[in-house]
């Protein structure tokens, strides 16, 4: 009983609810401790409203499972508060090695862009991130933010209840009803929710199977992610290994499609095979072992009245490229913001449904993304190898080719191109990647960064623009950030914000997008955008 | 925007014929059906646009006999 993941974090109290004589109603219900339910309340809490998060468990995640959180997630945690522990614990990798038969073909270097806070990727056990974030509601609720977790409280039905969801929940202690206004269902790939609802989730199924191995072992492999195609210890298949913390290593081997699962799992037959790919000298233990199939899929809809579906739960992809957690975090970033809102009363209903538009287009994204990268590491027709094989022949010699190869296209922000919350763009020479619809991209301004004073509101970011130091359109308070070329050391804000242009006014949304930028501020102009960022008109 | 070109472009056409034939001599056609990947990878990307090499797959696919 030494690991994270065996010891019961949240685990079972009773809480008054359950000897309610009538049911209590609560603003928001989450279903589902993972990264993206505990991300969520964690973010609504801080911002005074009310979180419960219900757990059939009381446990952080068993086993590895996500290990590579990207830099806009790292940048949403900071936002919540626990960024910085995120990346003390996390490995920071930048090489890439592409290995065919028994070369390396290829390597690539993801050449992280200067001035940023954060890495582009860090490798950390998903227990490890859920373990900060439960540490973090923990903090919050000291600090008197309305949250709360609630471990082994199992949700066995949902109703429609109109203007509230209702919710029988099971408990060691039998059973209780729950209403929530709200109700936001992270309850992961197989959500129980979805399945209680009757709701759609189809897609592509990938006739495969993979083994994920975590081993401990002290090696000198490299701080490298490491990929083989068709390897010698795994002939015609592919394999995978990435560094953790602590001296773990994933280890993802494909398998192949008919096989006994059970059969694979054991020991005996897994030992072998990592010997054969790490070498018979190297010693190490198993962490965890599982094997698993995915598909490529989605819900039609995100949101279904008052119920709202986020993360695995609503959407699926391959694990190659990292875009499950770190899409979940970017679904919850998303939806924090319009949900409080809604609930202040300062933006209507409606604006829920651009979390459906908005999210649909980036799990579009990844799903395309995801698909493509599976396509090529497992070929599934004898063309498809072949040109695939042909790929890897040529990028060994050819710079061209290397493009082509495919072991992962690594998770970037979605940039919502097309929001109906977005104001057309009125800043034609500024940089494309600071468009509308795209999240801000940080810049060193001295001894601090840019995103650290984005976010959580609608904030009016000019650059050597005049604009009032603050603002109000219909309830809804904006706060100035006033900065210069004269605050920028490095050259990054300029480019990253101006390109061509000599001045410019943002409006930044409180999950860090751009919603709108002209070249100089506009009253009128600034108020319609506001309105439209906010679902009212 | 290039279009493709499907009228003959080729200054010396049976030696270049003769040039694909000669790279194929010899090889399985496992062997030749992995040059030909490689060459139509290298071949697209010095075509280098898209709108082009899609109008090659559609001429491709439109000239498959009935």
């Amino acid at each position: 009983m030494n690991k994270i993941f065996e010891i019961p974090l949240y685990p079972y109290t009773r809480s008054p609810d359950q000897d309610a004589q009538t049911p209590a109603r609560r603003k928001v219900v989450i279903v589902g401790a993972g990264p993206v339910g505990l991300a969520a309340a964690i973010d609504l809490a801080r911002q005074g409203v009310e979180a419960i998060v219900l757990d059939d468990n009381d446990k952080v995640s068993f086993g590895s499972r996500a290990i590579c959180f990207a830099k806009r997630t790292l940048e949403i945690t900071d936002r919540l508060g626990c960024g910085q522990e995120m990346v003390d614990k996390g490995v920071i990798w930048n090489l890439g090695k592409v290995f065919f038969g028994d070369r390396k073909v290829y390597e690539f270097n993801l050449l992280p862009e200067e001035g940023h806070q954060r890495p582009a990727f860090i490798n950390l056990q998903q227990y490890y991130f859920e373990e900060y974030l439960v540490k973090r509601a923990r903090e919050v609720e000291a600090e008197g933010a309305p949250i709360e977790l609630r471990g082994q409280n199992k949700v066995l039905q949902v109703t429609d209840r109109g203007d509230h969801t209702e919710l029988l929940i099971d408990t060691p202690e039998g059973q209780y009803t729950l209403e929530a206004d709200w109700l936001i269902a992270c309850d992961g790939a197989g959500s129980p929710i979805r399945s209680m609802m009757g709701l759609d989730f189809v897609g592509r199924v990938f006739e495969d199977n993979f083994l994920i191995a975590d081993v401990v072992m002290d090696a000198d492999f490299p701080t490298e992610r490491w990929f083989w195609f068709d390897p010698p210890f795994n002939k015609g298949q592919s394999a995978l290994l990435h560094k953790q913390p602590d001296g773990v290593w994933r280890i993802d081997l494909q398998l192949g499609w008919d096989i006994d699962k059970e059969e694979e799992k054991k020991p005996e037959n897994i030992v072998p095979r990592l010997k054969a790919m790490l070498g018979e000298d190297v010693q190490f233990d198993l962490e965890w072992v599982s094997i698993y199939t995915f598909q490529c899929r989605r819900m039609e809809k995100f949101r279904h009245g008052r119920v709202i579906f986020a993360g695995d739960s609503a959407h699926q992809v391959s694990p190659f490229g990292a875009r499950g957690a770190n899409s979940g975090l970017q679904d919850s970033d998303n939806l924090v913001w319009k949900l409080k809102m809604v609930i202040d009363g300062t933006a209507p209903d409606t604006l829920l449904d651009s979390y459906d538009t908005e999210r649909i287009h980036g799990a579009d994204e990844n799903i395309l993304n995801s698909s493509r990268s599976t396509d090529f590491i497992t070929p599934k027709s004898e063309t498809s190898r072949i040109f695939r094989d042909a790929v890897l022949d040529l990028s060994e010699k050819y710079e061209f080719a290397r493009p082509l190869v495919n072991s992962g296209r690594l998770s970037m922000p979605c940039a919502y191109d097309g929001s109906p919350l977005n104001t057309p763009d009125a800043l034609p020479d500024g940089p494309a990647r600071t468009r509308p619809g795209a999240p801000c991209p940080d810049a060193p301004l001295g001894n601090r960064f840019l995103l650290d004073d984005l976010g959580d509101r609608f904030t009016l970011l000019t650059l050597d623009a005049e604009a009032p130091d603050t603002f109000e359109e219909s309830g809804i308070a904006v706060t100035r950030r006033a900065l210069s070329v004269a605050d920028d050391p490095t050259g990054a804000l300029t480019a990253r914000y101006l390109g061509g242009a000599p001045a410019a006014v943002y409006l930044i949304r409180p999950d860090q997008h751009v919603a709108a930028r002209w070249p100089a501020f506009d009253e009128t102009a600034v108020r319609a955008a506001i309105r439209r960022a906010t679902g009212q008109e | 925007m290039a279009d493709l070109i499907l009228k003959p472009n080729l200054d010396r056409a049976d030696d270049v014929y003769a040039d694909l034939l000669a790279a194929h001599e010899g090889l399985s056609k496992a062997e030749s059906d992995a040059l030909n990947a490689r060459l139509i990878l290298i071949l697209a990307n010095h075509i280098g646009e898209r709108t082009v090499l899609q109008q090659a797959l559609d001429a491709a696919r439109a000239a498959a006999p009935e």
